[in-house]
């Protein structure tokens, strides 16, 4: 040791000696990082572009979205075109960010074993969906998807839609007081096609009201999943949401 | 701050300038080609901020010199590839389909446009060799419901069948006869359904069925059978079913009817989309030429309630 040492606050020699200084020190740098990364967040719904159209799921699509996320089927389907050109000419309108804005949690994916679906709703008839889930083989001949036969004989319980609206509601989805009480009779009024739909309508705007699994006289879970399917990325008017979408 | 820094005696390093009882730290320097490519590194993140969206504001990302985004360049990439096939896609909007089949420079490129579209849009129910499958039809053969030149294959692509929100669908539906007919007079129409084709030798139950037949079904089927593409009713005589030509399949046809649909597409696709893919569907072997006037092709509304069941 020839020269003197510096002995500045900061110096090496002082932090490293200081446990409460060099703790500081240390909380101020991992700070800044915290900021950095989670003050944007305070911010995220105002980077969302505000698009006409997207509303809360309808009981009904909602349980049909349980049991697509229960069997899995995100595994192999994801639910978002990327604006590329080969995804936009085959699958439709790359996918806005607001319309999965009600969606705890969402079902964007990362793999496709089988297609998007972020854009099937309407694409094929009830039937094809019947079809096709209860054996894929039976229209697309290549198709590895696995059967789901089984969802046309199980009933949808309804009794329970209420509390899982509140707890949606809780985290921001915007349903009313009036669509948490109906919640359960609007489960099975959507899926009856004698039903007055007008109320449910009225609460969920483009609502789908029929018979969807060919069985007027129970409520599937078959129903539940082709309602969920046939509303996929049908909400937003994509001629009239152009002009949100300013490309920059 | 440099603090006691020396040359380390042995190796000739500097140290870092600080000890603990006696413990001193070389300050080994990175290697050259390591530092490089340090700032290297650092350069290129700086020009990407300036000329990349990067740094979050509070209405979004700061957009960058070059306003790039990945929307943008898609509607790019999408109005090169529009610009590239102006020249076809100008042309084949232009010729009326009527014509389409007369060009063949036109026709064999609207063949190949519809190729690509078909995978996209019709494979999930006509099956990606456009065999189809039960309820779904084959566009392989000749055998057409509701016509198989270029313009009817092209109207029927325009307005679906049986949508219900649209008027030149096309439409009609075979009423259900369960509970028009007795059970045992279902079993004599379906045997001589059968006989129509050839499936089965004409019987004593089948020649009880003709006269049912001709009754209930040959408003529609024809006297003959040989069905009537206004009310897109099938020919029963060639041996190609829709739903199944056994006898099981027969009578729940005619005892619960069907009701099979196909979406309209004006209001999907491109309207030079839809007659590349009737160019495609009418090259797949059945392609009827032009039937010499344009057939009428919205069915007589009062002939089709007519033949709803009363």
């Amino acid at each position: 040791m020839t020269s003197t040492p510096k002995t500045g606050a900061f110096s090496h020699k002082n932090l490293e000696r200081n446990v409460s200084l060099l703790g500081l020190c240390a909380l101020g740098a991992v700070a800044i990082g915290g900021i950095v990364e989670i003050a944007p967040l305070f911010w995220i719904d105002s980077t969302v572009e505000k698009v006409e159209g997207v509303r809360p799921y309808t009981p009904l699509e909602l349980t049909g979205r349980n049991i697509y996320i229960r069997e899995g089927c995100y595994v192999c389907h994801s639910q978002m075109v990327r604006p590329f050109r080969d995804e936009v000419e085959r699958y439709g309108p790359y996918s806005l960010a607001a319309e999965s804005m009600y969606d705890h949690p969402f079902q964007w994916g990362s793999k496709r074993t089988g297609p998007d679906l972020a854009r099937v709703g309407g694409r094929y008839s009830d039937e094809w969906h019947r079809a096709h889930l209860k054996d894929p083989r039976s229209v697309v001949p290549e198709s590895i998807m696995p059967p789901y036969a089984f969802l046309a004989e199980r009933p949808v319980k309804a009794g329970q839609m209420a509390g899982h609206l509140t707890a949606l509601s809780r985290v921001g989805v915007p349903y009313s007081k009036d669509a948490i009480k109906e919640a359960d009779a609007d489960l099975m009024a959507q899926a009856d096609p004698n039903a007055d739909g007008a109320a449910l309508q009225a609460r969920y705007p483009k609502a789908q009201v029929r018979d969807f699994d060919g069985n007027p006289a129970k409520v599937t879970e078959l129903d539940a999943v082709v309602a969920y399917l046939q509303m996929l990325g049908t909400l937003v008017d994509h001629q009239k949401a152009k002009p949100f979408e300013q490309p920059r | 701050m440099a603090e006691n820094k020396r040359i380390d005696a042995p190796t000739g390093t500097q140290t870092v300038g600080h000890e603990w009882d006696g413990i001193e730290e070389l300050d080994t320097p990175m290697p050259r080609w390591w530092v490089f490519t340090f700032w290297a590194c650092i350069l290129w993140g700086l020009g990407y901020i300036v000329l990349f969206p990067a740094i979050p504001m509070l209405n979004g990302a700061t957009p960058g010199l070059w306003n790039w985004s990945s929307r943008g360049q898609l509607e790019q990439e999408l109005k090169a590839e529009t610009a590239r096939r102006a020249p076809i896609t100008n042309a084949l909007a232009a010729i009326p389909v009527e014509q389409l089949a007369g060009n063949e420079k036109l026709y064999q490129a609207a063949i190949e446009g519809g190729r690509a579209a078909f995978k996209v849009h019709c494979v999930q129910c006509h099956g990606s060799g456009a065999a189809g499958s039960k309820g779904y039809p084959n566009l392989n053969d000749d055998d057409w419901l509701w016509g198989g030149d270029l313009p009817a294959i092209h109207y029927t692509l325009t307005n679906g069948i049986r949508q219900p929100d649209h008027e030149a669908t096309r439409f009609s539906q075979m009423p259900a006869f369960g509970g028009v007919l007795a059970n045992g007079e279902i079993d004599a129409v379906a045997a001589y359904v059968q006989t129509l084709s050839g499936k089965a030798k004409p019987s004593a139950l089948s020649a009880s069925g003709a006269a049912l037949f001709a009754n209930n079904c040959a408003s529609c089927h024809g006297t003959d059978g040989k069905g009537l593409r206004e009310f897109g009713a099938p020919n029963l005589t060639d041996g190609i079913w829709l739903y199944g030509g056994d006898v099981a399949s027969i009578k729940t046809t005619i005892t619960k009817a069907r009701y099979g649909v196909m979406p309209r597409w004006d209001n999907r696709l491109d309207p030079v989309t839809i007659k590349m893919l009737a160019a495609y569907v009418h090259s797949l072997g059945g392609g009827e030429a032009n039937a010499a006037p344009v057939p009428a092709a919205v069915p007589d509304p009062e002939k089709v309630a007519a033949n709803v069941q009363p």
